[in-house]
């Protein structure tokens, strides 16, 4: 069925009776071509395209829970493409243009909203270094705009610009980023990938993989044996203990990130801020809630909840920038399971077991990678070559020395 | 969290900086003629396992001592505590 304003008028004329299951409950086959294991967004993402642009229909998706049950419905719904290395840049550009077409090619309101988003910067240094990244990102085609302390107070006039420790003197700014309605991101891609025949299997937990002869040819699940002659893992903080039962170790931790949400407030942030003297983004959704995070807590975890000592640290640094907040309630928070890599980015690459493809170490930046992350791990399932923006996502740059770190933290997880 | 210091009692876990598994203690020999994977897979491969995990703990805020703690990834609990540098020789 497909969704648009006349079938809207059709239903409401008839009780909204006739609205059918975005995506149908899949049993398991015995045998596809292609397995996607991992049910959240990445891997719905990775399915879609499989069956839309490169026409391979004979695709499952194991989830051992519900879909969109994981980190793509736990973020803080944040897009953007402001990265300064051209390892980076190139990819997280491609997807922001996906953003940018998603609703279309999924005919899903996914609430695309390009409200903008501004990394402020407090002293002459940092501005110099958001002039840098500006000029990376501007050179992969995507769209900076340095901000200075006039245009910004215009903008956002409640900020605390003439913090004695912290003076806001601007911002660089991208208009083309923004936020989505994340669970529609995991809900669009399943119902577009299930219109194409693929079978989206929940409670279907993957318990090892069927590897003989350096040669992966299947997975044993809690629903019995199916068999395949592709694999694609895409399962974010669980990567390590999936990957384990094929032997293998990941150059990744994992590590519990919190997200926080106010009582709803009226309209007051234009679109996505993010405090360049703390760990601390914010932006504010369509009911009226700010969403908001900061650092993850900083050891191994798989526990998909946080410690308080981060929580305190996360609302200082909300309410250093904007004062204004501190009387707002916090409404809820909770924890993913980050896939932090040893150099902050992450790998979608084949393994060293022909037909085994693994897409992971995404860190906190998971979210807004979602549609390149698909489509550049279905180029490589399907054609066995890397996307050109991925192509830098390689499993063994950790051995060749050739590692992607923004941040220049070096090969400690908890600081990317 | 609430860590155990064998010296100075409970401490909260705030006072502490976290390095990662306890495992980063055995340094490969460099002399040994597999030493460049031996380091790679010191340097940048992890056990990163669901449950009961050996890690080092940095007491910044306090003695400044390292702490070998072992604590459940899946629940958060903290089992047991022990100074690092008592700790006999390499860990598995």
């Amino acid at each position: 069925m497909r969704y648009n304003a006349l079938q809207i008028l059709r239903q409401g004329l008839t009780g909204h009776k006739g609205w059918k299951p975005a995506w149908r409950k899949a049993d398991p086959k015995p045998e596809y071509d292609i397995i996607i294991v991992g049910g959240g967004g990445h891997g719905l993402a990775t399915a879609h395209y499989l069956a839309k642009t490169f026409k391979h229909h004979k695709v499952a998706v194991l989830e051992k829970g519900w879909i969109g049950g994981g980190n793509v419905g736990r973020n803080t719904t944040i897009i953007r493409s402001n990265y300064m290395l051209h390892e980076n840049e190139g990819f997280y550009e491609f997807s922001l243009k996906l953003w940018e077409n998603q609703e279309r090619e999924l005919n899903y309101n996914s609430m695309v909203s390009q409200r903008g988003i501004i990394n402020l910067y407090h002293s002459d240094p940092q501005r110099d270094a958001y002039v840098r990244r500006g000029n990376a990102m501007a050179l992969n085609g995507a769209d900076p705009v340095l901000l200075d302390q006039a245009a910004l107070r215009k903008m956002c006039p409640f900020l605390n610009f003439d913090n004695a420790r912290f003076p806001i003197k601007g911002g660089l700014m991208q208009p083309r980023g923004g936020t989505v309605r994340h669970d529609a991101v995991a809900w669009g891609y399943a119902r577009s990938a299930d219109q194409q025949g693929v079978d989206i299997i929940e409670n279907c937990e993957v318990t090892g993989f069927i590897i003989n002869d350096g040669i992966c040819s299947g997975v044993e699940t809690s629903r019995g044996q199916i068999k395949a002659s592709k694999i694609g893992v895409a399962v974010a903080g669980s990567s390590s203990r999936v990957m384990s039962m094929a032997g293998m170790r990941l150059p990744m931790e994992s590590h519990v990130l919190q997200a926080f949400v106010s009582e709803g407030l009226k309209p007051l942030i234009p679109g996505v801020i993010t405090y360049g003297a703390g760990h601390f983004y914010v932006s504010q959704s369509d009911k009226g809630g700010l969403v908001f995070g900061g650092d993850i807590d900083g050891y191994n975890s798989y526990a998909q909840r946080g410690n308080l000592p981060v929580v305190e640290d996360v609302c200082e640094g909300g309410v250093s920038l904007m004062p204004m907040i501190g009387k707002a309630r916090l409404l809820r928070m909770w924890g993913g399971i980050m896939d932090m890599s040893m150099d902050g980015s992450p790998i979608i690459d084949k393994t060293h077991i022909d037909g085994l493809y693994f897409n992971g170490g995404w860190c906190y930046g998971g979210f807004k990678a979602t549609p390149a992350s698909g489509y550049c791990f279905a180029q490589l399932i399907a054609t066995d070559m890397p996307h050109e923006t991925a192509k830098h996502y390689r499993m063994d740059r950790f051995s060749r020395g050739l590692m992607i770190d923004e941040k220049g933290q070096g090969a400690q997880p908890n600081l990317h | 969290m609430i860590i155990n210091h064998p010296l100075l009692g409970p401490r909260d876990a705030s006072e502490f900086v976290y390095l990662g598994d306890a495992s980063l203690m055995n340094r490969p020999n460099p002399k040994s003629e597999t030493a460049a994977e031996d380091f790679h897979a010191y340097m940048y491969l992890r056990d990163n396992p669901p449950g009961e995990h050996r890690e080092l703990w940095f007491h910044e805020q306090g003695d400044r001592s390292w702490l070998i703690v072992t604590r459940n990834t899946l629940t958060h609990e903290i089992t047991k505590v022990e100074l690092a540098r008592s700790s006999k020789g390499l860990i598995t």
